[in-house]
C-alpha cells in the first residue's frame, strides 16, 4: 500500500464516521413517487415533443419504407452504417471495427431503440444494441428504429420496463444535440448527432 | 450613478472585499445590459412555467423528490457504503477525498498514471469548486472544458456565471471576438449557428485525442452502484466513450437509493433547468467499456459539516438544476460574478457560508428574502427561510460590519421603548420638514434615486388621540 | 369582536391615511377597533438583519399592547408575517394566542369577516402589485411558480369596487426590491427592481400602483416622484374603504 493509499484509506474512514455522526434521524421513505400520465395517442404524442426537442419521427409500415426514406432524406450521403440486418444494404461502413475512434467518419448511422417515452421523446438504448459506446454520438446524422408498441407513457413506466445495469452502459437519447449557450440562441447539432430522425413501426 | 468616492464608503461598511453589494453597483452601471441579463434569465424561468404547467402532478412531484431527498439525508451512511460495494464489484475504483486539495491530488494522480499531460472535461459544478483547472495547469495539465458555454468561459480566463448555463452573461458579439482570437473565426462573426459549427469542430478534436475524460455525476445509484449525467451536447460522452480513462467526480449527497427513484429526478430536473421535458443525453454507467478505467471520487470539502447542521442540511438536497437563479431578481440583476464563489444565486448563497463565513458572509443578505427560490426548487429546499436563518448565524459569529452593528443596535433600542420611538418619531419628522437637507443629501443611500415619502402633520397616534381618545 | 389595531411604525409616521381608512374600514365592517397606545414595531427590521436575539424587548412590547384581544389586524403583510411566524415574548401563552389570531387586512377581511360585499367607488385603473411576504407567506394569492389554481383574496376585494379595473402585467408577482434594510445595503439592485416593477405597471397603463405593503409603495413612490411621474401609489385599504 503507497503513500496516497494509506492516506486515502483514512479519508473514507474520516468521511463515513463524520457522516454517521452527523447525518439526521432516520427518516422512512413513505412518500407516492410513481404517477400516471394520460395521453389519447402515444404516437402522436411521442411525436410531438420529438419534434419539439428538434427530432423528428416517422410512422411507417415496413424497412422497405425505411430504406425508400432515408434514400432521399440522406441522398449522396456514404459513410452509413447500421446495426440491423434489414437494412443493411443500405450500409456502405463497417462497425466491425476494434477502436471507437475508427467510427470518426461515420456520417449516418442507423440503430434499433429499445423503447421510447412519449412524455419526452426519450429511446433507450444500451450495449444490447450499441456494438460501441460512442456510436450514437461520434455519428454526424441519427436515425433510431423502434415499434410503436414500445412506447411507454412517462419515466416511471420506462424504468419499471428497462433494467439500467442489465449491461455496463446505457442512455436516454431524446432529440438531436443541442446548445443553448450562445445568447440563449438555440443551435441544433452540438458535439453529438446533428439531427435525429426515428422511424416508428407499427 | 455612484461616483467612487461613494463607493469607497460603502466599501468601508463591509470587511469583505468585492462584496455582493459592491460587485453589483458596478454590474448595475450598464443599465441596458442589466435589462438584458435580467429578461434573458426571465425567459428562461417562463420556459421553465410552461413546460411544468403541462405537469398535472408537478407538486406532487416535487413532494416526492423532497422526500426521497430527505431520507438520502438521513440515510447517507448506508447509501454510500451500498454504492461503493456494488460499483467497486462492477469494476469501478472509488476514491474518497476529504477536501478540494485531495480531489484535485487524486485526479492528477490518475492522470499521471496514465502518462498523459491533458484531459478533457465536461460540466462539474464540483470541479469549479476545488479549483480543479487551476491546479492541475500548475502541474502541466492541460484540461479543456468541453461544454460549450465552460469552454468559452475557460477562453476568456473567466469563472462560469451560471451552474447550468456557464456564458449566460455574454453576447454573442462577445463570444464572436473570444472565438476569433482562439479559433480563427472571421472577426466580427455572431451568427450562433457559425460559431457552434466552430467550436464543434475544435472540440471534436480534443475529443478524439484525448486518453484521459472526467465528467460530473448527476445522480449516483446506491441500489446498483452506477451513476447517471445527463447533457444536451452529448460532450460527456463524446469524451469518456473515446478516453481509455473516466474519471467521475461526485459531491457524496449526489447519492440516490434506487433505479426507480430516477423516474422523480429526471422529470424535475431538465423542466427545472430549462424547460426542456428531458436533457438530450442522460447517459447511465455501470460498468468501465472493455479496456477502459473507470475511476469515482467522492467528495467531501464541507459536505459532512453541512449535514450536520440541522437548519441547513436540506440544502444538500439540491440537484443543481439552477430555477432558483433563474427566479431571483437579485440574481437576475447582479449576474452570477458578483456572487465571488462557484455557485451563485440564492442556492449559492446557502451553501457558500458553510465553507467560508467570513468570505460569504454577504451572500445571505443579497435578497429580499422573497420566496420565489423556494417555490421553483423542484426537492423543495426552504432558501428563503435558510437565508434568514444564516443571517442570524453570521451576525452571532461577528461577521457584520460594526458599523451596521451598531446601526441596528440602536434601532432596536428606539423600536423596544415606546416613548424613546415616539420621540424619535416627531424628531425625525420635524427635521425632515423644516430642514429637509438633513436627510435630502448624497450621504443618505435611499435619497440616492428616491424621494423621500412627504411628511405629514400628525402621525396616526396623534389622529388617534385626538379624534377617538378624547 | 374586539380587533386590536396593529400599525407598522413607518405607516403611524409617514402613511396614517392607511392607518386611518383601516381602522374606518374594520368600524365599517361592525369591528369594535382599538389601537393600543404603547405599540412601536414587529421587530422585522431588527430581525432581518441578523439581530432576532435583540428582539426581546421589542418583542414583550408587542405582546403587552395586543394580549387581550379576539384578533390583531394589521394594513401589512410582511409584518404581521413576522409576528406570526417570529413573535416569542416571555408570555408564551400570549404570544401563542396573537400568533394564531393575527391578520393581515384583506385576509382579515376574506377569511374572518367573510365580507362579500363593498360600497366603494374607485374608477381607475390600477396595477396590483402583490407584496411577496403577503402573497408566498401569508398565502393572500397564488404563487406563479406554482401548478395551482389561481386565486387571490385582494383581488377579490378589489373587484367589489365600482369601476375599478386591474390591469394585466407581464411579471405577475415578482418582487419590488424593497427588502428591509436590503433597501439601502443593495441600493443599486433595490432601485432597480423598484423601477422595472414600475415599468411593467405603468407600461400596462395603470394610473395606481396599488399594495397591502406600505413599506412597498413607499418604496415604489420614491421612485416615482423622482422620476416625476403621474402614476401614483395607494393601500388597498384607501381603496376599500372608500
Amino acid at each position: 500500500m503507497n503513500n496516497h493509499q494509506r492516506n486515502n484509506m483514512s479519508s473514507r474512514e474520516k468521511i463515513l464516521s463524520q457522516i454517521k455522526t452527523n447525518q439526521p434521524d432516520y427518516q422512512e421513505l413513505n412518500v407516492k413517487f410513481k404517477f400516471e400520465s394520460l395521453y389519447e395517442n402515444l404516437y402522436e404524442k411521442f411525436a410531438e415533443i420529438l419534434s419539439f426537442v428538434g427530432g423528428k419521427a416517422l410512422q411507417v409500415n415496413s424497412y422497405e419504407e425505411i430504406k425508400a426514406n432515408i434514400r432521399v432524406l440522406y441522398q449522396g450521403v456514404t459513410n452509413i452504417a447500421t446495426t440491423i440486418p434489414e437494412l443493411s444494404e443500405l450500409a456502405d461502413f463497417s462497425l466491425n471495427v476494434a477502436d471507437p475512434h475508427d467510427l470518426e467518419m461515420l456520417n449516418l448511422v442507423i440503430i434499433e431503440g429499445d423503447f421510447a417515452v412519449a412524455e419526452n421523446a426519450a429511446i433507450w438504448v444500451s450495449e444490447k444494441h450499441l456494438p460501441h459506446r460512442a456510436l450514437p454520438m461520434i455519428t454526424q446524422y441519427l436515425a433510431i428504429v423502434i415499434h410503436k408498441s414500445d412506447i411507454v407513457t412517462n419515466m416511471h413506466r420506462a424504468y419499471e420496463r428497462v433494467k439500467v445495469d442489465e449491461t455496463g452502459f446505457g442512455t436516454f437519447i431524446s432529440g438531436p444535440s443541442k446548445t443553448a449557450d450562445i445568447e440563449q440562441s438555440l443551435v441544433i447539432g452540438a458535439h453529438g448527432a446533428r439531427g435525429l430522425m426515428v422511424y416508428v413501426m407499427d | 450613478m455612484l461616483p467612487d468616492w461613494k463607493l469607497k464608503i460603502i466599501l468601508k461598511m463591509s470587511s469583505i472585499k468585492i462584496d455582493h453589494a459592491t460587485a453589483s453597483l458596478k454590474f448595475n452601471k450598464d443599465e441596458a445590459h442589466v435589462d438584458w441579463h435580467d429578461e434573458t434569465l426571465w425567459f428562461v424561468r417562463s420556459k421553465r412555467d410552461k413546460a411544468v404547467f403541462q405537469i398535472s402532478e408537478w407538486e406532487q412531484l416535487r413532494e416526492a423528490g423532497s422526500q426521497i431527498k430527505n431520507h438520502v439525508l438521513s440515510n447517507m451512511y448506508n447509501l454510500l457504503v451500498e454504492f461503493e460495494e456494488k460499483a467497486t464489484a462492477n469494476g469501478i475504483t472509488v476514491h474518497w477525498a476529504a477536501d478540494a486539495k485531495e480531489h484535485n491530488e487524486i485526479v492528477y494522480s490518475i492522470i499521471k498514471n496514465e502518462g498523459v499531460n491533458r484531459m478533457v472535461k465536461s460540466k462539474s459544478m464540483l470541479t469549479e469548486e476545488c479549483h480543479l483547472n487551476d491546479f492541475l495547469k500548475e502541474k502541466g495539465v492541460e484540461v479543456i472544458d468541453s461544454d460549450l458555454g465552460e469552454r468559452i468561459v475557460q477562453m476568456r480566463g473567466e469563472a462560469p456565471s451560471h451552474i447550468v448555463l456557464p456564458a449566460i452573461h455574454l453576447k454573442k458579439s462577445d463570444v464572436g471576438e473570444t472565438f476569433h482570437k482562439h479559433l480563427g473565426t472571421k472577426k466580427g462573426a455572431t451568427d450562433p449557428q457559425y460559431l457552434t459549427e466552430a467550436a464543434r469542430q475544435h472540440l471534436r478534436d480534443t475529443f478524439l485525442t484525448r486518453k484521459v475524460a472526467l465528467t460530473g455525476v448527476n445522480f449516483a445509484i446506491a441500489e446498483t452502484g452506477g451513476f447517471v449525467v445527463c447533457t444536451n451536447e452529448g460532450n460527456a460522452d463524446m469524451g469518456v466513450h473515446l478516453a481509455d480513462v473516466h474519471i467521475a467526480s461526485m459531491g457524496f449527497e449526489k447519492i440516490i437509493p434506487m433505479v426507480e427513484h430516477l423516474g422523480v429526478f429526471l422529470r424535475l430536473l431538465a423542466r427545472s433547468a430549462t424547460g426542456q421535458p428531458i436533457t438530450t443525453f442522460s447517459s447511465h454507467f455501470h460498468k468501465p467499456r472493455a479496456g477502459q478505467k473507470m475511476h469515482i471520487v467522492i467528495v467531501d470539502n464541507g459536505r459532512t459539516k453541512q449535514l450536520g447542521r440541522p437548519d441547513f442540511r436540506s440544502s444538500l438536497k439540491c440537484i443543481r438544476c439552477a430555477a432558483c437563479l433563474n427566479t431571483c431578481p437579485v440574481y437576475r440583476r447582479s449576474g452570477g460574478h458578483s456572487y465571488h464563489t462557484a455557485i451563485a444565486g440564492p442556492i449559492g448563497s446557502i451553501l457558500a457560508p458553510n465553507l467560508d463565513m467570513a468570505q460569504n458572509a454577504d451572500l445571505p443578505f443579497a435578497s429580499t428574502l422573497c420566496g420565489s427560490c423556494s417555490n421553483v426548487c423542484p426537492v423543495k429546499i426552504d432558501i428563503h427561510e435558510q437565508l434568514y436563518k444564516w443571517r442570524q448565524v453570521l451576525v452571532q459569529e461577528g461577521h457584520v460590519p460594526t458599523v451596521k452593528k451598531v446601526g441596528i443596535q440602536s434601532m432596536a433600542s428606539v423600536l423596544s421603548s415606546p416613548s424613546f420611538y415616539r420621540t424619535a418619531g416627531k424628531l425625525g419628522r420635524f427635521l425632515m420638514k423644516n430642514t429637509p437637507f438633513i436627510t435630502n443629501n448624497n450621504l443618505n443611500i435611499w435619497y440616492q434615486q428616491r424621494d423621500m415619502p412627504d411628511v405629514p402633520k400628525e402621525s396616526f397616534r396623534e389622529w388617534y388621540i385626538r379624534e377617538k381618545v378624547n | 369582536m374586539k380587533v386590536a389595531l396593529f400599525i407598522p411604525c413607518y405607516v403611524d409616521q409617514f402613511y396614517p391615511n392607511v392607518a386611518i381608512a383601516t381602522l374606518e374600514l374594520l368600524e365599517k365592517l361592525g369591528c369594535k377597533v382599538i389601537y393600543p397606545l404603547n405599540q412601536t414595531c414587529c421587530g422585522q427590521p431588527m430581525a432581518n438583519s441578523g439581530f432576532e436575539h435583540l428582539n426581546k424587548d421589542c418583542d414583550n412590547n408587542f405582546v403587552n399592547n395586543f394580549k387581550g384581544f379576539d384578533y390583531i389586524v394589521s394594513p401589512s403583510g410582511s409584518c404581521t408575517l413576522h409576528i406570526k411566524q417570529h413573535l416569542h415574548g416571555s408570555d408564551n401563552q400570549a404570544s401563542t394566542f396573537i400568533r394564531e389570531h393575527i391578520y393581515e387586512l384583506s385576509e382579515f377581511m376574506t377569511d374572518v369577516l367573510k365580507v362579500e360585499k363593498l360600497e366603494a367607488k374607485f374608477p381607475h385603473k390600477i396595477g396590483l402589485h402583490q407584496s411577496c411576504h403577503g402573497q408566498r407567506g401569508l398565502k393572500l394569492a397564488q404563487m406563479s411558480e406554482l401548478v395551482a389554481d389561481p386565486f387571490s383574496k385582494t383581488e377579490r376585494l378589489l373587484n367589489m369596487i365600482e369601476g375599478l379595473s386591474i390591469v394585466e402585467l407581464d411579471r405577475k408577482d415578482e418582487c419590488c426590491g424593497f427588502g428591509g434594510t436590503f433597501c439601502v445595503t443593495e441600493e443599486a439592485i433595490s432601485v432597480k427592481m423598484g423601477k422595472d416593477r414600475i415599468t411593467d405597471h405603468t407600461k400596462h397603463e395603470a394610473e395606481y400602483i396599488v399594495g397591502s405593503d406600505v413599506a412597498c409603495l413607499m418604496h415604489m413612490e420614491g421612485i416615482l416622484k423622482r422620476q416625476g411621474s403621474k402614476v401614483k401609489v395607494k393601500h388597498i385599504a384607501e381603496i376599500l374603504n372608500g
